[in-house]
């Protein structure tokens, strides 16, 4: 098993074990392939060669391991366990490396680092406007090193780069909460990658890199409305007031920080068991674990991931008998 | 007389113990190997995937007693920007032992020229089987280190770089696998361990691309007659392909498993 090393007793091994078979058993479909193994085509069709395929002797090849999808011509083959391939308009969470000019350079799982330029995102004042040297100077304090980003990939550069855009109010700087790695097969790229868990006051992205941000949930503010003229107060009464407003954006409350926890073992269960991440899957190992009365760290034992794995099994075989 | 006779015939019976040890019988009258194996007998394979939760593709490989770990980090941002290639990917290797891999325990000083060869013999042969034109501007390192040394260390970590690579979905137009062959006492001997390598006798590694049925790799530092070596080194060749054919088992049952628990 990968990730953590799970100690198992001899009946949580078997019954880790008979729910992963039923797992097995579900799906029948034999388009597995490893590295070098021919594929069956139909030549008289024509092949579209795609992704992770070769052309050997007339043979069609795989270079991955993998599974064969067929579209029409194209065959290709989709890996598992491989870095991010990133598609544009796909949403991602990075770590920005490095403030470099008129860039950031961010770490997003891919084969290179990406580049979120600094005209392609909305200041935070939110005026469209000519970026000028002197906010090119101020970059860090938008982003600085080791910042944790929400962004979009924009495209590929000719040389095969990565750029990326943060051209509105959700994407950006994100604080206050985890960022958890899986791999990123297991995130399947849907309309909604942005979700707000208003039972638990929490915003959860999956970004599409396999970088999964689970965080205290921000009211997404529009900075343009902002600009009202503040009253005129006495001096040394506005300041305390604003010191209290700082303490309060910054303090999160335990019980918010107990389910940013939560929610992030939950997936982290996921992950080591190798089942794909959706929103629906974690929310029910979220109820199965209140439901059991478990506390947070005792989300990752041995226990608890037999349980889950049943859970799964469950759950698969009832959506297969429909 | 008869404790003397007792004497001499014990005397002459270490006589011959001494010199049996100086040219040591590597295959018995019954053809069997040191080690119980029959001179065309593989040592038991095992491999594992994953063993490196933090590497993008791990594995470990056994052979009989010589197990290896090999962790592949990439395609990743080149670290040495002066180093990146502009149509290719960057290819780095490291081969280490562990201190307490052989019998006795060393320590072993990074970089000696042993090391350095081996780094450089894998690295060559990786590199023959990556598509590095697919990945440009990045770079991959692969790391392996011996954890138990039995003779075959060269093959071992070929194969478990293999696995690693694999693993990691960067994509090869086929598997390296590696074998040893050997010729001592005038028998073709396959996948040598420690005492037949240390004998001092040919040790021919090959390394092989099964489905191209290209050779990667082939080394030997003794002399032998063509006509044996070519015996030697169809030896090693099949030993290749059966490594080749577990590979792919572990690769496949890996890759079936993978697929099934991530589920629709």
């Amino acid at each position: 098993m990968r990730g953590m090393e799970l100690s198992l007793n001899h009946t949580q091994k078997l019954r880790l074990q008979r729910a992963l078979e039923s797992l097995s058993s579900g799906s029948s479909s034999n388009a597995s392939v490893t590295v070098a193994d021919s594929i069956p085509v139909n030549q008289e069709d024509g092949v579209l060669k795609g992704h992770g395929t070769t052309e050997l002797d007339g043979e069609v090849v795989a270079t991955v391991c993998g599974v064969i999808e067929r579209v029409n011509k194209l065959v290709y083959v989709r890996t598992l366990r491989a870095r991010y391939k990133p598609e544009v308009g796909d949403i991602i969470v990075g770590r920005v490396i490095e403030v470099a000019p008129k860039r950031w350079r961010l770490e997003i799982n891919f084969s290179q680092d990406a580049v979120l330029m600094l005209s392609s995102m909305n200041l935070p004042d939110g005026i469209q406007r000519r970026r000028t040297a002197v906010d090119e100077l101020n970059m860090r304090s938008i982003f600085e090193e080791n910042d944790v980003i929400c962004a979009e990939v924009r495209d590929f550069m000719r040389d095969g780069s990565l750029q990326l855009q943060a051209r509105s109010q959700k994407y950006g700087k994100l604080e206050k909460g985890q960022m958890l790695t899986v791999s990123p097969y297991l995130v399947k790229r849907r309309k909604q990658h942005f979700h707000h868990l208003e039972k638990y006051g929490i915003d959860l992205i999956l970004g599409c890199n396999g970088f999964i941000w689970v965080g205290e949930h921000v009211e997404i503010k529009d900075s343009m409305i902002e600009d009202e003229p503040t009253k005129p107060d006495p001096k040394n009464n506005s300041q305390i007031s604003i010191g209290l407003e700082e303490e309060e954006q910054t303090y999160t409350s335990l019980e918010i920080r107990q389910n940013i926890c939560r929610i992030a073992n939950a997936i982290r269960v996921l992950s080591t068991l190798g089942f794909s991440i959706t929103l629906d899957v974690i929310l029910e190992i979220l109820d199965l674990s209140t439901k059991k009365g478990l506390d947070i760290h005792e989300m990752l034992g041995a226990e608890f991931c037999v349980l889950v794995a049943e859970k799964e099994a469950e759950r698969r075989s009832s959506l297969t008998r429909r | 007389m008869g404790e003397a006779l007792n004497i001499s015939l014990s005397l002459t019976h270490t006589h011959k113990h001494a010199q049996s040890f100086l040219t040591m019988e590597y295959v018995s009258p019954e053809g069997l190997r040191l080690d119980g194996r029959r001179p065309m007998e593989m040592r038991q394979l095992r491999a594992e995937l994953g063993v490196v939760s933090r590497a993008d593709g791990s594995a470990v490989f056994e052979m009989g007693n010589t197990k290896v770990i090999a962790a592949v980090y990439g395609p990743r941002e080149v670290q040495n920007r002066s180093q990146q290639i502009n149509d290719k990917a960057l290819i780095r290797c490291e081969y280490t032992m562990a201190n307490f891999s052989t019998g006795d325990r060393l320590r072993r000083p990074k970089g000696d020229r042993r090391s350095t060869e081996i780094s450089l013999v894998i690295r060559q042969t990786m590199e023959a089987c990556i598509m590095t034109h697919l990945m440009p501007r990045s770079q991959i390192d692969i790391f392996v280190q011996v954890l138990q040394a039995d003779g075959g260390t060269r093959s071992a970590c070929i194969n478990a770089a293999t696995l690693a690579l694999a693993d990691a979905g960067i994509p090869m137009c086929d598997l390296v696998t590696s074998c040893s062959a050997g010729y001592l006492n005038s028998t073709h001997l396959l996948d040598l361990n420690y005492v037949e390598d240390s004998a001092g006798g040919p040790d021919v590694t090959v390394g092989i691309l099964p489905k191209l049925d290209k050779v990667t790799l082939l080394q030997m530092d003794a002399k032998l007659p063509m006509d044996i070596f070519e015996n030697v080194m169809q030896l090693a060749t099949e030993g290749c392909k059966a490594v080749a054919n577990y590979i792919r088992e572990v690769l496949m049952e890996n890759t079936k498993q993978l697929e099934n628990r991530r589920g629709v």
